[in-house]
């Protein structure tokens, strides 16, 4: 792994990330001023592009493909509209929608305790540490892997989606749940709402993403990659890969939840569809048109991905399936790596394995 | 010390129906080279298999160190414990260089293995010992199909092992590289370290082992120096003959 001060494109969009948080506020009241839409959109950009590094960093790091991410995803969202709407009740006194359709007149009881944000976020990282833990677990320890780990973890979305459609649930049911108004006391819906969730949001992602970069250049990451490329040959050296690999799918798990808590607030509703086998999916093709295995190929195939979403969704919305469909086959067929292979092309300048022996100085074939 | 480093005792192996090993038991010891060889299907690598703890048997045990009892143990528990194994097919990390290989092969599991100058020191000792020094900053994917044997080699020695298991260490090699693995391999060989050697290629054989034992069937169809084996009439019939 080249060091992290020699690897230009992390360098050049960690910057870039930086620049755009702060240009957000600073922009503010100047004619260059960003509209309301356009930060928004940034700030759901860069929620999209945490959650495909979460991805990256087990499929890419690991070798192991979930379908199922939208599932942590969905965890952070759905704790996160809890805190809303106990909060904004809390202090506007409005019930809402969704307890006005079942006829409820108070909360269920496990909603106690959601207005405060602190112990909603302790419940999100708890409840997706176990679920997370224990699914990793019992998966990783009977040794499954690859397609098989990867359906069922599409299962296991469905399954949480299907729970989440139930009205009697608490949870909003089909409708989901929506109407936030106040977050941390402040209403929401506002210019300076919206420019401090993108600016959070492009925050963590920087955050995230150097994180991941350490950790991918450290003695851990190295042991990653050898789990990847030869998990027996790892264990027969005396490497238990069991809790390597648990504690990987953990937090990547946990960088999944938080990229849902960034989303919910920002979009303004979250309902069952996010559960659905389709969003999870859509995760591993931004990761695979970036370019698998490597974090800046993440977090560029989120946001142009995306990006073409947003867009086409006033433009032609009906063209996006085939348009997304087509991408697929482009990477399937000519860039297993995805954008990867365009910078191998020259496009823009290379990085990945093959700059590593350059920089020890090696002949190079 | 015990003279015994792997007892092998009763080992029956079964894949379905079919038997891979029936019944085996065979004794190495310390300080020696032990080739086994045999006709494919012969039960070498699942001897391996079981002995790196990768293959559960049906019945019998695998003693390390003469008391050791390691059946049932996890790989990697195994691997702790000393006993280290080359792959038939060259196992490697094709995503990472040749030195961080060595500092794998090196470390102890998750437990902080040597650091530092000590690593350093170990890794360069490593490399010179198979002939990769100046390979040291290479990715694994980009080395020829010798040099990966090698890395490999140098990967499970990097832990100074007590018993060292090789699987045919040099299928595909030259005849060159063939016989710089029987150096390497002669030049492993220590009193307290007991090397076995899974072969098809009869003079490496013969310039490595000490003693070999030939399978056949799962069993044990004869065990003894390497001319012995050349002259007997059974392993001439059912695997040099042919």
């Amino acid at each position: 792994m080249t060091r992290w001060t020699a690897d230009r494109p992390f360098l050049a969009v960690l910057a870039l990330l930086l620049a755009t948080a702060a240009a957000l506020p600073l922009l503010a009241g100047t004619p260059l001023e960003m509209s309301r839409y356009l930060a928004n959109a940034i700030g759901q950009l860069a929620a999209f592009a945490v959650l495909a590094l979460s991805l990256d960093l087990i499929w890419g790091y690991l070798g192991i493909l979930s379908l199922g991410h939208g599932l942590f995803f969905a965890l952070g969202g759905y704790v996160v509209a809890m805190y809303l709407l106990k909060h904004s009740f809390e202090v506007t006194g409005t019930v809402p929608d969704f307890l006005q359709f079942m006829g409820w007149k108070d909360f269920p009881f496990y909603w106690a305790g959601f207005g405060a944000f602190p112990y909603a976020l302790a419940v999100a990282v708890v409840l997706t540490t176990l679920v997370a833990g224990l699914f990793g677990y019992v998966s990783f320890r009977s040794r499954v892997g690859g397609v098989y780990f990867a359906i069922i973890t599409q299962a296991l979305v469905y399954v949480a989606m299907l729970l989440m459609f139930r009205n009697d649930t608490g949870f909003g049911g089909n409708n989901g749940m929506t109407g936030f108004s106040v977050m941390f006391g402040w209403p929401m819906g506002t210019s300076g709402m919206i420019t401090g969730l993108a600016v959070a949001s492009l925050l963590v992602l920087a955050l995230v993403l150097a994180g991941c970069r350490w950790l991918v250049g450290s003695r851990f990451g190295a042991l990653m990659l050898a789990t990847r490329d030869d998990e027996t040959r790892l264990r027969t050296l005396g490497y238990e890969t069991l809790r390597l690999k648990l504690a990987v799918w953990c937090l990547s798990a946990l960088i999944a939840m938080v990229a849902g808590m960034l989303y919910v607030p920002q979009v303004g509703i979250i309902n069952p569809r996010l559960l659905s086998p389709e969003l999870s999916l859509e995760i591993a093709v931004w990761v695979a048109i970036g370019g698998r295995g490597h974090l800046v190929g993440a977090v560029v195939g989120a946001l142009l991905v995306n990006a073409i979403k947003f867009w086409l969704s006033f433009a032609a919305p009906e063209v996006w399936p085939f348009i997304l469909s087509g991408l697929i086959v482009l990477v399937v067929l000519v860039f297993p790596n995805g954008l990867i292979d365009l910078a191998r092309l020259r496009l823009v300048r290379p990085m990945g394995p093959r700059r590593l022996a350059a920089d020890v100085g090696e002949a190079r074939p | 010390m015990s003279l015994t480093a792997l007892l092998v005792d009763g080992l029956t192996v079964r894949f379905g129906s079919f038997h891979a090993i029936d019944d085996l038991s065979l004794a190495i010891d310390y300080g020696e080279v032990r080739a086994v060889i045999g006709p494919n299907g012969a039960g070498k690598t699942t001897l391996l298999d079981v002995i790196s703890g990768i293959t559960r048997p049906k019945q019998g045990r695998v003693l390390f160190d003469g008391r050791e009892d390691i059946t049932g143990r996890s790989e990697a528990a195994i691997a702790r414990a000393g006993i280290r194994r080359k792959f038939q097919k060259p196992s490697v990390f094709e995503g990472l260089t040749v030195r961080q290989h060595i500092a794998i092969g090196a470390g102890t599991g998750f437990r902080r293995g040597p650091e530092g100058p000590a690593l350093e020191d170990r890794i360069g000792e490593v490399l010179e010992t198979v002939g990769l020094a100046d390979q040291a900053g290479r990715l694994a994917g980009e080395l020829g199909h010798g040099q990966k044997q090698w890395l490999e080699i140098g990967m499970v020695l990097a832990s100074d092992p007590r018993v060292l298991m090789l699987d045919e260490p040099v299928a595909g090699l030259t005849d060159e590289e063939t016989a710089r693995t029987a150096a390497l391999v002669r030049a492993l060989n220590r009193p307290d370290r007991a090397i076995v050697v899974v072969e098809h290629d009869m003079d490496f054989v013969e310039r490595i082992a000490d003693k070999v034992t030939v399978l056949h069937e799962g069993r044990t169809l004869f065990e003894g120096p390497m001319d012995k084996v050349r002259a007997d009439a059974g392993v001439v019939d059912v695997y040099l003959g042919r």
